[in-house]
């Protein structure tokens, strides 16, 4: 297997707890960059970057356009923005149309990423209602990335999951519990 | 699936070609975005391959209109963020009321949902009188959209609980006529907008303004296109006025940065006249 050079996580409804999970499990010192991608509301815009600093021990910060991806640190993507990757290795942040009704989309972010970090990729989609994410994830594994997969039995929200599995599935189906070390495995220094 | 039909060299390609063909520079936008939206716009009008795609954009100007069209970014709402409108009442037109004579530029201003939640502030505020709102685009098909002041009915809701939300104490359905699944806005706000094409990156400074406003756009441009309008922006802006930037944009990397000073915590910069 590739050493990854990027982790995404995809998240809708019920994902808070396993993303607090899967961050306290990498910690600091992970040897890729984390960029979270999670559907939320507009009103807890700002809480939410400080929830997941005092939960956990990750560097974690909002995606500043044009802001360069470092490994150590952890990104999330703001309300309201879609969330593009620069073949630079920056981010870009984009208004344009909402995608599966969500913005920031899981598709697009994963789109992008796989166009620049190709085989680099590490990517998992998690609980959620909705279907975002699964062509994402066709292309993270088109273009020779990880994908991952939250087991959609023991997922709070099964549909999101599942709707990749249907589609293409996965090359790890892991259960709730175990994403926290699975995670942590991957990002292990090379 | 082929998503990847057009590859970031292709883009390069048509990027030169726009460029020579007819006088339109896109590359200095951000590629990722830039990309995204020719992906596409090339998987919806089912061209067969790269080569098909790029002759018919050198050769048909009516498609080169849809290219452009359809690759910037149209999305807009009214009173979006109803924290910045609430500071814009709050903190701006009481200083912008001092004015004998109020000029406001919303650069890029899509189909004009910003211009229309501004001259509402600036009507509350009894300023429309004396202001003139200017909106400009480099799409012309959304600048005649901005003009006509109609739109869906359906968003009516949501501008309504925006408009209450940031602080306005009329009835907002006051301000528009519905018919059917379209709402005219009044005649008395269009009256006071001059709406133009303009492209941020090649044409110049037409006037002096109070604020400008320039939400959402940015972030499509590369760093040095950025710094670019934004001497642009300096030059138009007067003293002691004011530039207003996107929830995520900011002036802190900009080459103007030393000479504003930024008001509150709302993406609003005021002109101060320290030398930089």
């Amino acid at each position: 297997m590739n050493q990854g050079k990027l982790l995404l996580i995809g998240g809708s409804a019920g994902s808070l707890q396993v993303i607090l999970s899967m961050l306290t499990a990498v910690g600091r010192g992970y040897a890729m960059p984390v960029v979270v991608v999670l559907h939320r509301n507009n009103t807890f815009e700002s809480s939410l970057e400080d929830l997941i600093s005092t939960r956990t021990k990750v560097a974690i910060k909002e995606i500043e356009e044009k802001e360069p991806i470092l490994p150590g640190m952890v990104y999330l993507c703001p309300a309201d923005y879609h969330v593009l990757i620069e073949q630079d290795h920056t981010f870009s942040l984009d208004y344009s149309e909402r995608v599966n009704f969500s913005r920031p989309s899981i598709d697009v972010t994963f789109k992008s990423a796989a166009d620049v970090y190709g085989a680099g990729v590490v990517a998992v989609v998690l609980s959620g209602g909705n279907a975002d994410g699964a062509e994402g994830m066709q292309e993270v594994k088109a273009q020779g990335g990880f994908t991952i997969v939250q087991d959609p039995g023991t997922a709070e929200v099964p549909y999101m999951p599942q709707q990749v599995l249907l589609r293409m599935g996965a090359d790890l189906v892991v259960p709730t519990e175990e994403l926290p070390a699975v995670i942590k495995g991957f990002g292990r220094p090379a | 699936m082929d998503t990847h039909v057009i590859k970031y060299e292709d883009l390069e390609l048509l990027l030169g070609d726009l460029c020579t063909r007819y006088g339109y520079d896109f590359t200095e936008y951000s590629r990722a975005s830039l990309h995204r939206r020719v992906q596409r716009l090339f998987a919806l009008d089912n061209f067969s391959g790269f080569a098909e795609f790029r002759y018919r954009l050198q050769h048909d100007n009516v498609y080169f209109r849809r290219f452009v069209e359809e690759i910037t970014v149209n999305v807009t709402e009214m009173l979006r963020d109803p924290g910045f409108y609430r500071t814009l009442r709050s903190t701006i037109l009481p200083v912008l009321a001092t004015y004998p004579f109020i000029r406001i530029w919303h650069a890029g201003c899509s189909t004009g949902e910003e211009v229309y939640s501004m001259a509402i502030l600036l009507k509350e505020a009894g300023l429309l009188q004396k202001s003139l709102l200017y909106g400009t685009d480099i799409n012309p098909h959304v600048i005649e959209k901005a003009r006509k002041g109609i739109f869906p009915v359906s968003q009516m809701q949501k501008y309504s609980e925006n408009y209450i939300q940031s602080g306005g104490l009329q009835d907002f359905s006051s301000y528009y006529t519905a018919n059917y699944h379209l709402a005219k806005f009044d005649s008395s706000l269009t009256g006071k907008m001059i709406f133009s094409t303009h492209n941020l990156v090649s044409d110049f400074s037409f006037n002096e303004f109070q604020l400008i406003l320039c939400r959402n756009v940015l972030i499509y441009f590369e760093r040095e296109l950025q710094a670019k309008v934004f001497k642009l922006f300096d030059y138009s802006l007067e003293n002691f006025g004011y530039l207003a930037l996107g929830s995520k944009e900011s002036l802190r990397f900009s080459p103007i940065a030393g000479r504003y000073r930024q008001v509150g915590k709302e993406k609003i910069w005021r002109k101060i006249n320290e030398p930089g």
